[in-house]
């Protein structure tokens, strides 16, 4: 990088650094000590600037040199970002080993992008169109599933001069304009600025995830934002993690930010050999990764929530449906309060700096479905996990997460106790979109969708009524057809809210098995309904057998085929039934 | 020869602020020489052109501002070697057995800094600790951090002996050695842990470091990172495989709460440091296996929850950090049972990499699955049960509600020296307990797993 100033230090105090001297822009990255640190101000005050330092400072002394680049703190677009593995700051974690070992020790820097890999450029604009930013110029196959398009950057026009096909690495000229910029496989973009688009679609498209409860009861839309609360333990990670496998977004980012080394390394093992449900190729073809521990520096963990989104935004911008998943967000703004309280800034609610609101809305406005400025349709969907403290979701994080957010998937951890797993919580969770996602589920999945759902959700909140009754007086005191209710919503917790994200059957359910699954539960609840009223008691209506079949039938891989002859058990069980 | 400063401006709590100085280097050692001729030693908490703040680990009784203070240049080191095996030091690291110095193999920093999580190796190999309710239902695995949360008053010292004693692989018997890190420990506590590794003959493969009670605070900051210093070191260069426990977690957060007031600080929660979530994982991360290194570091620390509140920040923050926890509850030893493990709220976040078929049995998990499910719902009974009474229960509930009294009478219930195999002994006194179970009750288990190990059907599959 290229030096505009130089100063020197005037104190460090853990990863916060004063320098003297350099007169630089807020945000500017600056290269601090000996041993060129990189860091990036965050606060001018007379001559004196702070400094946030993304590595670890022992050993820096006063009077050390300071450099300032002049540049804002940037990832490099282009192809090879997917089956990437990256720190917060976008530099390759295989690369730091081979250049450090296997600690991460500090001063090393490393491009995100190979430069010496040549890709295969095929030209799609020709010499003499007028682009702007955002125009497809061409495209290289990066996996053997996604097609990278090569984008004019933003804040680039003007006419084609020249451009070439063939083998090119990111950094060689593939064209250049009239006015003489030259055109590469690559470009630089800030991470804190969001990269522009022509508009915003409404989301009326759900983001499919093969989990019941989330499909069914609070689905997102692509291009909607959704947040998993919940207290250690609870499960949110396996839901980010099944999600990221499963979800039918093109593109996945991944951030594991602030979270624990062992789990990085579970997903950075096992996404290589995961296979991509839709295209049979591995998973890691259309995910990036970046990994964060708890114990990296904290100033990198504060930047890799926006470079994860500006890597998702990069492809949105290709057309591609995106999901970001952050895990978690609670770490992100922990770094925001740990260095807060390093500048001694006023603090807000619990510590947390008075801007924590403003951060957290800015990021999640990132997300949406948009025309990109090539024409085409892309989204960014977010998915962020709040870990709150203590488990109570009245703390700050958490309740300026849900002032933006439109899904909120509450985990519960006397469900998790239970081992009701995925332990989201079906009274107090949410989702805003249900109603616009309503028609495109009636057409996709099944006409009777939405209705079924909604009586669903009527049994389990009758359920939660009479378990308060049954707690004082037992099930037995209840009249016969609440007896039954409370049967059918056992079977739709147990068999159809419950779903094994281990099991290598259960963890994906499409969605035409979805409605099958839960038409069938429901039809068992329309026929004892009947029979009850016929005089059958409630012990022999919920003792038939094929009930306990039905739960185990959904590990079996031939699912949809079993449904339709289930059903036909429950209504020849029923009909044989005698009164007492 | 470095120079001596005559220029303390100030004294606060632990910490001493030097002014006019040379450069210094942050997080540098700091030699402080005081009127009677003694010196202590402290660290670089800040440093500016102007003032210089160290935080002295002795405490800083006895300093005036007469007293020299000397940069050394470098950073906190520890002299580690093989040798240290069987050797007992003080908390910051020089042996207070008597024995001869260490002689350094490596002079290692003990601010460790982070696995690159690309050249971590996953944990996947299952650990017998030969307790059931861990080895069953809460699985360690090697290279995990897996603490327990107790509270005052409760045998978490007993838990954690019993577990450095009988802990093992299953394959290779490996034996584990031990690194111990007593932080604000009493001298009794000490003596009892010191006591049972000698019965056992265990000392001579632990290492120990004892931060007492008296020792300063300030002290144990240091404690738990030259332990891991030296626990990553026996591992990573010589291919041990290491038992770390740290006790007790909470002396430890105390001590950095007290730091960060003398600081004057902005406080987070409680008036715990803001950045107290990224100081514990400092300490909690250094566990786990490097790809192409034989050893592995895995982590067993031990915290008494102020209150039995595991909402606190010290459980709450350490909880998100872990691998899961081992929760020690007090009803459990009011009714004698010993170990008082509490399986709801505990939880092994690799217990599913550790177990199966290859490693313990190919019913383990269905079966864990199963236990869970039925003692939480016959635990849930016990509070309807004092209202309504036993009589108003159905028969399955009523199977229920005993089971779970069977299965802390039984299953958690074991002696201090028992030492249960997985699977002819855990795993078959779970069968045992659940085939009191209706049938219908069993939903966690397939089958297949079913009919191989259900008492009822086995035996007859076997003809």
């Amino acid at each position: 990088m290229e030096v505009k100033a130089k100063g020197e230090i005037f104190r460090v105090s853990g990863p916060v650094v004063t320098a003297e001297g350099i007169s630089p822009r807020m945000y500017d990255v600056v290269l601090v000590g000996h041993e060129k640190l990189m860091g990036e101000v965050i606060r001018l005050e007379g001559d004196k600037s702070t400094i946030q330092v993304y590595e670890d400072t022992s050993g820096i002394r006063p009077g050390e040199p300071v450099e300032n680049t002049g540049e804002s703190l940037s990832v490099e677009l282009g192809p090879g970002l997917l089956r990437s593995i990256y720190d917060g700051i976008q530099r390759p974690l295989p690369v730091l080993r081979d250049s450090m070992g296997d600690y991460i020790l500090r001063g090393v820097t490393a491009p995100g992008l190979d430069h010496t890999v040549k890709w295969d450029f095929k030209a799609t604009a020709k010499a003499g169109d007028e682009v702007n930013g955002g125009d497809i110029l061409g495209t290289v196959q990066e996996t053997p599933t996604i097609v990278h398009k090569i984008l004019v950057p933003p804040k680039v026009s003007g006419k084609i001069k020249s451009i070439k096909k063939g083998k090119y690495t990111v950094d060689e000229v593939i064209g250049t304009l009239e006015d003489g910029t030259e055109l590469q496989l690559m470009h630089k973009w800030p991470v804190r600025e969001p990269r522009p688009f022509s508009r915003k679609h409404p989301p009326d498209i759900p983001l499919v995830t093969g989990t019941r409860i989330l499909d069914s009861l609070f689905p997102i839309a692509k291009g909607g934002t959704a947040a998993i609360p919940g207290g250690f333990g609870t499960g949110k990670t396996v839901i980010q993690q099944t999600l990221a496998k499963w979800s039918d977004a093109q593109i996945v980012v991944y951030v594991g930010c602030g979270e624990r080394g062992n789990e990085m390394t579970e997903v950075l093992t096992e996404f290589p050999h995961l296979k991509d449900p839709k295209t049979g190729g591995p998973l890691m073809d259309r995910t990036v990764l970046i990994a964060n521990t708890s114990n990296m520096p904290v100033a990198a963990r504060e930047a890799s929530v926006y470079t994860g989104i500006t890597l998702a935004e990069y492809y949105r911008d290709q057309g591609y449906d995106v999901s970001l998943m952050a895990d978690s967000t609670s770490r992100w703004a922990e770094a925001m309060r740990e260095i807060s309280s390093r500048l001694e800034e006023m603090p807000g609610e619990e510590g947390y700096p008075a801007y924590l609101a403003s951060r957290l809305s800015e990021f999640y406005e990132r997300a949406g479905r948009v025309e990109t400025m090539a024409g085409d349709d892309g989204s960014v969907t977010v998915i962020g996990a709040v870990s709150p403290a203590g488990g109570d979701f009245s703390e700050p994080v958490t309740q300026n997460t849900l002032r933006i957010v439109k899904v909120f998937w509450a985990l519960d951890s006397k469900l998790a106790q239970k081992r009701h797993f995925p332990a989201i919580n079906w009274l107090t969770s949410y989702s805003l979109y249900n109603r616009v996602l309503g028609d495109w589920y009636s057409e996709n999945a099944s006409e009777k969708w939405s209705d079924n759902i909604a009586t669903t959700m009527a049994i389990l909140q009758e359920e939660s009524e009479l378990q308060e009754i049954v707690q004082l007086v037992g099930s037995d005191a209840l009249p016969e057809d609440q007896q039954l209710t409370l049967e059918v919503a056992r079977l739709l917790r147990e068999f159809y809210l419950q779903q094994n994200a281990f099991h290598d059957v259960d963890t994906y359910c499409k969605l035409n098995v979805q409605a099958e699954f839960l038409d069938v539960i429901l039809y068992y609840k329309e026929l004892a309904e009947a029979a009850l009223a016929s005089g059958i008691s409630v012990p022999n209506l919920t003792g038939i057998p094929v009930l306990e079949e039905l739960g185990r039938s959904k590990f079996e891989e031939n699912f949809i085929d079993l449904l339709p002859k289930l059903r036909k058990r429950i209504k020849n069980e029923i009909s044989g039934l005698k009164e007492d | 020869m470095q120079k001596e400063y005559k220029t303390i401006r100030e004294i606060a709590g632990p910490l001493v602020f030097v002014e006019k100085t040379e450069p210094v280097g942050y997080g540098e050692l700091v030699q402080i020489a005081m009127p009677d001729g003694s010196t202590k030693r402290g660290q670089v908490l800040d440093t500016s052109k102007d003032i210089v703040v160290v935080q002295v680990f002795e405490g800083t009784s006895g300093i005036d501002r007469a007293s020299g203070v000397k940069f050394l240049g470098e950073t906190i080191k520890l002299s580690v070697s093989k040798d240290m095996l069987g050797r007992i030091f003080n908390g910051a690291g020089e042996p207070i057995d008597g024995g001869a110095p260490i002689v350094p193999e490596k002079r290692s920093e003990i601010i460790g800094a982070a696995i690159n999580p690309y050249s971590r190796a996953s944990p996947h190999e299952f650990i017998q600790t030969g307790i059931s309710t861990i080895d069953g239902l809460n699985t360690l695995v090697m290279g995990q951090k897996l603490p327990i949360f107790s509270g005052s008053g409760l045998p978490h010292n007993d838990i954690a002996l019993q577990i450095a004693r009988q802990a093992k692989t299953l394959g290779s018997d490996r034996e584990f050695a031990v690194v111990f890190a007593g932080m604000g420990i009493t001298n009794e506590e000490a003596h009892y842990f010191m006591s049972d590794f000698e019965r056992t003959g265990a000392l001579s493969r632990a290492v120990v470091f004892m931060n007492l009670a008296s020792d300063p605070a300030v002290e144990r900051l240091i404690t738990p990172r030259i332990a891991l210093t030296a626990a990553e070191y026996l591992a990573f260069e010589h291919g041990y495989d290491i038992l770390v426990i740290l006790t007790d977690m909470t002396n430890y957060c105390e001590a950095l709460r007290q730091i960060g007031a003398a600081r004057e600080e902005v406080p987070g929660r409680r008036g715990y440091p803001g950045y107290m979530y990224t100081d514990l994982a400092q300490n909690y991360e250094r566990a786990g296996l490097i790809k192409g290194k034989a050893g592995s570091v895995t982590q067993v620390p031990i915290l008494t929850m102020p209150g039995d509140d595991i909402t606190h920040p010290i459980p709450d923050l350490t909880g998100y950090i872990t691998e899961g926890q081992i929760v020690v509850s007090r009803e459990l030893h009011r009714k004698g049972i010993y170990p008082p493990i509490f399986v709801l709220p505990s939880l092994s976040r690799l217990m599913n990499a550790g177990i199966g078929e290859g490693q313990t049995r190919e019913d383990h998990k269905q079966l864990s699955d199963q236990l869970y499910a039925a003692y939480a719902e016959g635990v849930d009974l016990r509070g309807l049960v004092a209202i309504v009474g036993k009589e108003a229960l159905s028969e399955r509930d009523q199977r229920l509600l005993e089971f779970s009294d069977d299965f802390e009478d039984r299953f958690v219930r074991q002696g201090r020296e028992i030492d249960r195999h997985i699977g002819d002994d855990t795993l078959e006194l779970g069968w045992d307990m659940i085939s009191a179970l209706p049938e219908s009750a069993l939903t966690r288990i397939d089958k297949k797993i079913m009919s191989q190990y259900h008492p009822a059907y086995r035996d007859k599959n076997k003809k």
